[in-house]
């Protein structure tokens, strides 16, 4: 077991690890911090993404040993401090871009991060960005376009004819 | 002017904000003080004998709380099968014993052979190492053809075969649909495979057992679509525990579409450990585990044959399916491949005489049951190819041909048993061409032959019976449980409203669209209505949320309900108003005598049912709290037409969906924003079958795709933007609503039309040879076909 400390969402923790406990293990399950989800054991659905060092990772791929020190932000720490939604967050919310919530974290934390990148994307790069996140519900529809809406794109006229 | 509230309003989702926050309550999120981990060790062979296992290394190690093998579940029940099939001979299908931990024989990968329960999961997984366990392998029973040949390897050594039923329907029709195909000017033929999938809803089953010895309760925590159903199969058949001694709560579920429907040896395990170590125990299911041991969906092998006489009217239908169920017969296994599959073969077209055969085999796999549509997109998906292949095989329109053979009048009379009660055949392709931009097809066509693509464009219709399920009906077809659904309109002194619903939300929006429906009728606001759901102990009854049910069962319920609430509270509107009780009018939550400009309003009424001293004491009761149940007197039938435009690359095979489009009737609708997202999940889904998904064995039973990394999902790149509507709506005339409910259809409506276009594409480039592809249409496949 080896000591360990973080920021997350702001806060100082500290706690203990073994050196194979996965750093979503340690928010979820130390820190009780349930936010961030695990849908899969190959890294492949993108349910667990978090914030590490202001890049967007899946948390199932990082040790927690790897965290030590660093400033890691999760899906509770996107909405302000009053509850007021993340522009993300609003426009998922307005634009339907989740049912059963699931995959929303870690849909949340990847669009956040790509919008601070790319602050306008068309449909072809969201959809590609989004290849690391799955959702089984929606068909995806409502998320590019909730993604789209909360970069400031008009997409009142998506799929109509 | 679209609504802003009640009945028709988009409104925003409540649950969403939880959702976003990661402030859910799923059952993994949940934690119980004191509680151990269960790890179970599943079989590695799909077939074998159990020699001997020895758990007294594993029992030694730290940290174990106990060990457990089939031997501890001696004399207690097994998995019950909640549907009997009876076959064509009338005799009653062969139901295996489904033990909690393998006895004697391991069926498939994954069955599980010993469950270890530890302080840590770290510790329990150790531990499950060191057991050991001599398993002598048998012969694999994996093709399901070849599973019901004369001497094949028996999945279960006291059955008489591999054959669990062979069902025909309408047996008596058998003769004349035989006469009509020999007689017919032109029959068409088709052979294909309905891919075997995986559900996969993203958040894997978890089970949280724990007991209370104190008061001999034992509460089950479990990612469920049906808390109630689960209490029942569990407590009354296999562990044996009075339902008011036993709790199940499914809170947040992450995502059903069927395989979180069925009881599962994991729940019985841990609220049977829980009970024995006096300890909580939880299970989480990893990917991969969820893989071989969550029930799987379709899997049928089909012939199908579509008699037309010289006028191209399709005279006659006959259908051969072999359907797999697995090991063993999941909960609702049987009625899949017959009544929710074989009554539904009609379709949207009024073809006079139907037979429909499905043989049903045991195999070293998974078990398999319901998916979202759950024999109805087999029904759906045969149908629709075979009709697209007979108008390629007579040089017609496939539309043309479509609509010249729909079914105009209503209600319909099937010739398979069932009674479509409204639709409009018509109306939905009309609105398809429209949304579609089928004009427009030839244009883009030619954009893509120029790019040196191919592009094709393929059609289909869809019928479903929903709104699952009269009782009386279901009965007589062998269904060992009521369809009906029930709810509890709770009102409070102050006006605001809890009802507990016996339906199950897992990503529908029960939370938000059910108030609108008590709101529009008592004319209060929608942040007044609060909806719980989920426990047991909360709510009166319930049958969960499955087969497109929820609004138009449970909904009813709650709408029986409602006016139950709204008798009574006019009683004492009108004593408070002294008038008399006929002339109370209800309108935006204020109680009026007609004609005057006397009222009170709701609060008033609510708070004199809780403070009764202006009240009619000698009527009727105090409080305000109705229960309803509701059994619907037919199934609904939502229909609709789908159109996929694709593009192909003739060079690799490669096959991108460029359009879709799709016109559903579902009756009224409450949320139009929920019902297009049920909708887009379901294309979702539907492409993911047509195009990427598979599940696959190989010939050891060994299962090949257990992981993402495997079994392809669909990703955001794989799928378009797409283009719905639900505007052409012939209301359901049995439920107080009108609605059909709508979320299954996307998953039945897409898969043919997918197919229907890639074929379409192909053709295009004068390989007319080319007429049919078995899901997925992967590249390789697709570039196989071409190459002839
Ligand atoms: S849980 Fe991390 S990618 Fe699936
Ligand atoms: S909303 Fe359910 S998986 Fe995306």
């Amino acid at each position: 077991m080896a000591k360990l400390s973080m920021t997350v969402n702001g806060r100082a923790v500290s706690g203990e690890a073994t050196g194979n406990r996965l750093l979503v293990e340690f928010l979820r399950e130390d820190l009780r911090m349930t936010g961030t989800h695990v849908g899969c054991d190959t890294s492949q659905c993108g349910a667990c993404v978090v914030h590490v060092n202001g890049k967007a990772v899946k948390s199932c791929t990082m040790m927690a040993a790897e965290a030590d020190g660093a400033e890691i932000t999760t899906i509770e720490g996107i909405a302000e401090p009053d509850g007021t939604l993340s522009r993300v967050q609003q426009a998922f919310q307005d634009y339907h871009g989740l049912q059963c919530g699931f995959c929303t974290p870690g849909m949340v934390m990847t669009a956040t991060k790509l919008l601070e990148q790319n602050p306008s994307p068309t449909e072809a790069e969201i959809r590609h960005h989004l290849e690391g996140n799955i959702c089984r519900c929606t068909g995806y529809h409502n998320i590019v376009k909730a993604i789209m809406a909360a970069s400031g794109q008009d997409v009142s006229k998506i799929a109509a004819e | 002017m679209p609504k802003d509230s009640g009945i028709g309003a988009a409104s925003k989702r409540r649950e969403d904000v939880r959702f976003l926050t990661g402030t859910g309550n799923y059952t993994d999120d949940i934690n119980v003080y004191g509680q151990t981990y269960v790890y179970f060790l599943r079989s590695d062979v799909a077939h074998g004998r159990i020699n001997n296992i020895d758990t007294s290394a594993a029992a030694a190690m730290e940290g174990v709380v106990g060990i457990f093998t089939g031997a501890d579940f001696e004399g207690i029940g097994g998995l019950p099968c909640g549907w009997q099939v009876t076959d064509r001979f009338g005799e009653a299908m062969q139901e295996p014993a489904h033990p909690v931990l393998a006895q004697g024989k391991v069926r498939h990968v994954g069955d599980p052979i010993a469950a270890v329960v530890a302080e840590s999961l770290q510790q329990a997984r150790d531990a499950a190492e060191a057991i050991e366990v001599d398993i002598e392998e048998l012969p694999a029973v994996v093709d399901m053809k070849a599973a019901l040949e004369e001497g094949s390897a028996k999945v279960h050594d006291d059955l008489t075969s591999n054959l669990c039923y062979d069902w025909g329907f309408v047996e008596d029709n058998k003769a004349a649909v035989d006469e009509a195909i020999k007689n017919a000017a032109h029959v068409t033929t088709l052979e294909l495979v309905n891919n075997r999938l995986v559900a996969n809803p993203m958040e894997p089953r978890v089970a949280v057992g724990e007991y209370n010895r104190s008061n001999d309760e034992s509460t089950l925590y479990t990612t469920s679509q049906n808390p109630h159903v689960i209490r029942l199969l569990m407590g009354a058949f296999v562990l044996g525990i009075p339902e008011h001694k036993l709790r199940v709560v499914a809170p947040d579920v992450g995502g059903g579409f069927g395989t979180k429907i069925f009881h599962y040896a994991e729940e019985a395990f841990v609220t049977f450990a829980a009970r024995k170590l006096n300890r909580p125990v939880k299970w989480t299911a990893s990917r991969s585990e969820a893989f071989m041991s969550d029930a799987h969906g379709r899997d049928h092998v089909t012939k199908i044959e579509l008699a037309l006489d010289a006028d191209n009217n399709f005279t006659a239908l006959r259908t051969e399916t072999y359907a797999n169920m697995g090991a063993y017969l999941s909960t609702f296994a049987p009625s899949v491949p017959t009544w929710l599959h074989g009554t539904l073969m009609a379709g949207n077209y009024k073809t006079p005489l139907i037979y429909v055969n499905v043989k049903a085999v045991f195999t070293n796999t998974v078990p398999v049951d319901a998916y979202r549509g759950a024999g109805r997109p087999e029904a759906t998906y045969q149908l629709e190819r075979v009709v697209d292949k007979a108008a390629r095989e007579l040089g017609v329109d496939p539309i043309a041909l479509r609509r010249q053979n729909f079914i105009s009048e209503f209600p319909y009379a099937t010739p398979v048993a069932v009674e479509y009660d409204t639709g409009d055949y018509f109306a939905t392709m009309d609105k398809l061409e429209e949304i579609a931009d089928l004009a427009g097809f030839e244009a883009r066509r030619k954009e893509s032959e120029a790019k040196g693509m191919l592009r094709g464009l393929g059609v289909n219709c869809y019928i479903e019976a929903c709104g699952i399920a009269p009782s009386n009906l279901v009965g007589q077809l062998g269904a060992r449980a009521g369809l009906y659904d029930a709810a509890t309109v709770r009102v409070n002194a102050t006006g605001s409203i809890s009802v507990m619903v016996g339906a199950h939300s897992h990503g529908q929006g029960h939370e938000t669209a059910f108030p609108q429906v008590v709101a529009d009728m008592l004319g209060i606001d929608e942040s007044m209505i609060e909806i719980v759901h989920g426990d047991s102990s909360k709510i009166p009854f319930g049958m969960g949320t499955y087969g497109s049910r929820s609004l138009a069962v449970c909904g009813s319920a709650m709408v029986k309900a409602t006016e139950k609430i709204i008798k009574k509270a006019k009683k004492i509107a009108s004593h408070l108003l002294e008038a008399s009780e006929g002339d109370i009018e209800l309108k935006d939550g204020q109680f009026t005598v007609a004609g005057t400009d006397k009222s009170v309003a709701w609060g008033d009424v609510t708070l004199a049912a809780y403070v009764p001293h202006n009240y009619p004491l000698e009527d009727i009761e105090p409080g305000l709290e109705e229960t309803a149940f509701y059994d619907p007197s037919n199934f609904t039938y939502p229909s609709g037409a789908y159109c996929c435009e694709v593009e192909l690359d003739p060079e690799t095979g490669r096959v991108t969906i460029e359009r879709f489009a799709a016109a559903d009737d579902f009756g009224n609708v409450v949320n139009p924003m929920i019902v297009e997202g049920q909708v887009h999940g379901g294309i979702g889904q539907g492409i993911g079958q047509a195009l990427l998904e598979n599940c696959v064995y190989d010939s050891e039973g060994q299962l090949l795709s257990a992981s993402y990394m495997d079994y392809a999902m669909p990703r955001a790149e794989d799928v378009p933007f797409y283009v719905v509507d639900h505007s052409c709506a012939t209301p359901c005339t049995h439920n107080p609503l009108g609605v059909k409910g709508c979320g299954e259809a996307g998953a039945i409506g897409s898969p043919p039309s997918v197919v229907n276009a890639v074929i379409d594409a192909i053709q295009s480039s004068g390989k007319k040879d080319v007429t049919h592809i078995d899901m997925p249409l992967s590249p390789q496949r697709v570039w196989a076909a071409m190459q002839g």
